[in-house]
């Protein structure tokens, strides 16, 4: 059994709820007790039918003001996987919180209406996923028994929805027809739309192959940790502690130390449990090497012949998330890329982009809280770079406010030809 | 083998290098962490997970258990052979002490749920602990649901649900001021079954009263409490042997045990893929008094 992590996004009135709690209730995750209660709430809220919104609106002032407002992480599992949801609320002001639930995500999952066919916040979801990187996009085109069914409005949304996608990085696109409240292809294949060839939404989240979404070609072992017992059993062991973040790691691999340029060899790939012969993502090991270099915390691991760029200028795609301070040019931040941690000045910001008309307006001189623009950075020590569409994990990184500590920023790093 | 065809982790193993990566960034980014154990098995899974992080190194950091003073014997002598036996330096922060002492007051009604956290909070600050593992799951609550992996906390522990730090990719921010904190939860994205599975699969020792045993109990609020010194039957509670086992472990006089034939970790996992009620649920009085108790817990500097 594997693991895949999809995040939903979807309107407030687009039934998401529904559509999870159906999933949690017909993979039997949902729990009687948990039935009883909100039963007993809605009951008390004078609510005519059981809310299943309420599984997932867990806080006090999300039930208060009857919306959602984090990142809830639910689970489930059927016998063929376990599934993490990262269930992100929809509304406008809310990127911060699809960005945050895209960034681990293999899947995501947009919700729309039927009856109301795309909107704004449909196309701005889709956007999100395909700028994070999400491999696989699934649509769910909901309440199809409000509309009799009609493969005819469901071809029309498919269409519009195609065309749109064109225009997106998005790898793989799957457009599925439901009613989550009857349970029409969510979990079982539905009679009522003879029409649709497909799968039922489990079926396609049980079977789609993920394997193959991360980077196996690229070594990548950001340096962790540096594990010396200091007992007499191990007098002279040096381990160098870390996730596998791209590529296969052997034992007897040629390695290159960046940002030193030290070369040496794998003496061995381990765990506690102990020698492994292959690590490859995202496993957490302890690489030993040949030759005895001075390498710490932040250092990469990777091939003589492939490498990421170490360099100090950063062009990134950046999703601003802090409410209390916008990103100014000129302003210092702490920057967190892999293990490594260092200071960075922001030398320009090229644009922000517009979301909805992917407009560039380059007279932007500020991002505020869920903007989105392409920023210039300068940090005090390299960076060992990757394109964040070469790779997920060494193309990311986060901004810390110096005085406050908040994480403000979500980087991604461009292209560039790197 | 040189060939693996698919390179594709089990569940249970990626779960362990989530955790494993956490444990490190922890013990890479701040001074003093100390791990939250209290004999239950989501603290042994997490003590599991720490000596692989740090393998073939001993485990960097202390372990402290807050001690309600209302335990089950088998856990205290678990909590403390397991100690042992890692080397690991145990501090208890008691609960009875402070009672003693004044510095918190016993509820009339005798539940020590709530005071544990004044007596947390000064343990974490005698020590001038920065971060603290605990094994909170996501799947346990519905606050917990929402809560990150760091968990920030200002000066007095509190969690505050809007001012959360976003978490993306496997960076996490542990940057805190002076006096701030950070509780660390590994287990986050870790499910009652999960939990399961791997102890069978890591062939890892609980305490006996995880597996179905004989014992007095009575029945309270529709659960069956186990008859201890801190939990007695009132005038019209029928005390009865029944053969039960405990799904989670806490303070005795709030945990109740469940009805259940699973002596073995195989059977266990049997159960509790087809229970249909969640852990807290089934055991927890202190987690039936309102419907955002534990987001209130949580708000006043608790777990």
């Amino acid at each position: 059994m594997d693991i895949l992590r999809f995040a939903t996004a979807g309107s407030v009135d687009d039934g998401k709820s529904t559509l999870i709690g159906r999933l949690l209730y017909d993979t039997k995750t949902v729990f009687e007790d948990q039935i009883d209660a909100i039963e007993r709430v809605s009951r008390d809220r004078g609510e005519e039918y059981v809310n299943l919104a309420l599984l997932t609106d867990g806080l006090r002032s999300e039930r208060e003001q009857g919306i959602t407002i984090d990142v809830a992480y639910r689970y489930f599992a059927t016998p063929k996987r376990k599934f993490i949801i990262a269930d992100t609320p929809g509304h406008i002001q809310y990127t911060r919180n699809m960005v945050t639930g895209a960034s681990t995500a293999d899947l995501a999952l947009v919700l729309v209406d039927a009856r109301k066919g795309l909107v704004e916040q449909s196309r701005r979801h889709a956007f999100l996923a395909s700028l994070l990187q999400v491999p696989h996009l699934v649509l769910v085109v909901n309440k199809m028994d409000l509309v009799g069914y009609s493969q005819s409005v469901y071809d029309q949304i498919s269409a519009e929805f195609t065309q749109f996608a064109a225009k997106l990085r998005i790898p793989d696109l799957t457009i599925i027809p439901v009613s989550a409240l009857v349970g029409d292809n969510v979990v079982h294949r539905s009679e009522n739309m003879d029409w649709y060839q497909g799968t039922s939404l489990l079926h396609h989240l049980e079977n789609i192959h993920v394997a193959s979404d991360r980077n196996l070609v690229d070594v990548r072992f950001p340096v962790q940790y540096v594990i010396r017992p200091m007992s007499d059993e191990y007098h002279d062991y040096r381990g160098y502690a870390g996730q596998v973040a791209g590529g296969v790691l052997k034992k007897g691999d040629d390695v290159l130390v960046l940002p030193s340029g030290f070369t040496s060899r794998i003496a061995s790939v381990e765990t506690a449990d102990g020698e492994v012969d292959e690590a490859y993502p995202p496993m957490s090991v302890t690489v030993r090497l040949e030759d005895e270099i001075d390498i710490s915390r932040g250092d990469m691991i990777c091939r003589p012949h492939n490498q990421p760029t170490p360099t100090q200028d950063i062009d990134a795609m950046i999703c601003w998330m802090d409410e209390t301070a916008q990103l100014q040019v000129g302003k210092k931040y702490f920057i967190k890329h892999t293990s490594r941690s260092a200071r960075c000045i922001v030398k320009n910001l090229d644009y922000r982009l517009d979301i909805n008309s992917l407009h560039r307006d380059e007279s932007a001189a500020t991002l505020g809280l869920n903007e989105i623009g392409r920023v210039q950075l300068r940090s005090t020590v390299p960076l060992m770079a990757d394109s964040y569409t070469r790779n997920r994990v060494t193309g990311g990184f986060i901004l810390i406010d110096e005085a406050t500590n908040r994480t403000v920023g979500a980087g991604m790093i461009a292209d560039n030809g790197r | 083998m040189t060939e693996s065809p698919n390179y594709q982790l089990s569940q249970l193993r990626v779960l362990e290098s989530e955790s494993i990566h956490i444990m490190r960034e922890v013990v890479a980014e701040f001074e003093r962490p100390v791990l939250l154990f209290s004999g239950g098995k989501d603290s042994i899974v997490m003590l599991r997970l720490a000596q692989k992080a740090f393998h073939p190194a001993r485990i960097p950091f202390p372990v402290m258990h807050v001690d309600t003073g209302h335990n089950f014997p088998e856990v205290l002598a678990f909590r403390d052979r397991r100690a042992d036996e890692l080397g690991l330096q145990l501090i208890v922060a008691s609960v009875q002490e402070a009672i003693d002492n004044g510095s918190v007051v016993e509820p009339p009604d005798g539940t020590r749920n709530r005071i544990q956290t004044p007596v947390l909070l000064d343990g974490l600050d005698k020590h001038r602990f920065s971060a603290i593992f605990g094994g909170a799951r996501r799947d346990e609550d519905k606050a917990r649901a929402k809560e990150r992996i760091y968990s920030y906390r200002d000066e007095f522990g509190q969690w505050d649900p809007k001012n959360q730090r976003p978490e993306l990719w496997n960076l996490y921010n542990g940057r805190v001021h002076l006096g701030d904190s950070m509780r660390v939860f590994p287990l986050s994205n870790w499910t009652e079954l999960d939990i399961w599975q791997y102890i069978k699969e890591e062939e890892i020792d609980l305490p006996d009263i995880y597996y179905a045993h004989d014992r007095e109990v009575f029945e309270r609020d529709g659960m069956l409490y186990g008859v201890h010194p801190v939990c007695q039957p009132k005038v019209h509670e029928q005390v009865t042997v029944r053969r039960v086992r405990y799904r989670t472990v806490g303070d005795a006089s709030l945990t109740a045990a469940v009805l259940s034939d699973a002596d073995t970790v195989d059977k266990v996992i049997d159960e509790v893929a087809s229970t249909r009620i969640t852990e807290r649920g089934a055991t927890r009085g202190d987690d039936k008094f309102s419907e955002a108790s534990m987001e209130d817990r949580k708000r006043e500097g608790y777990f």
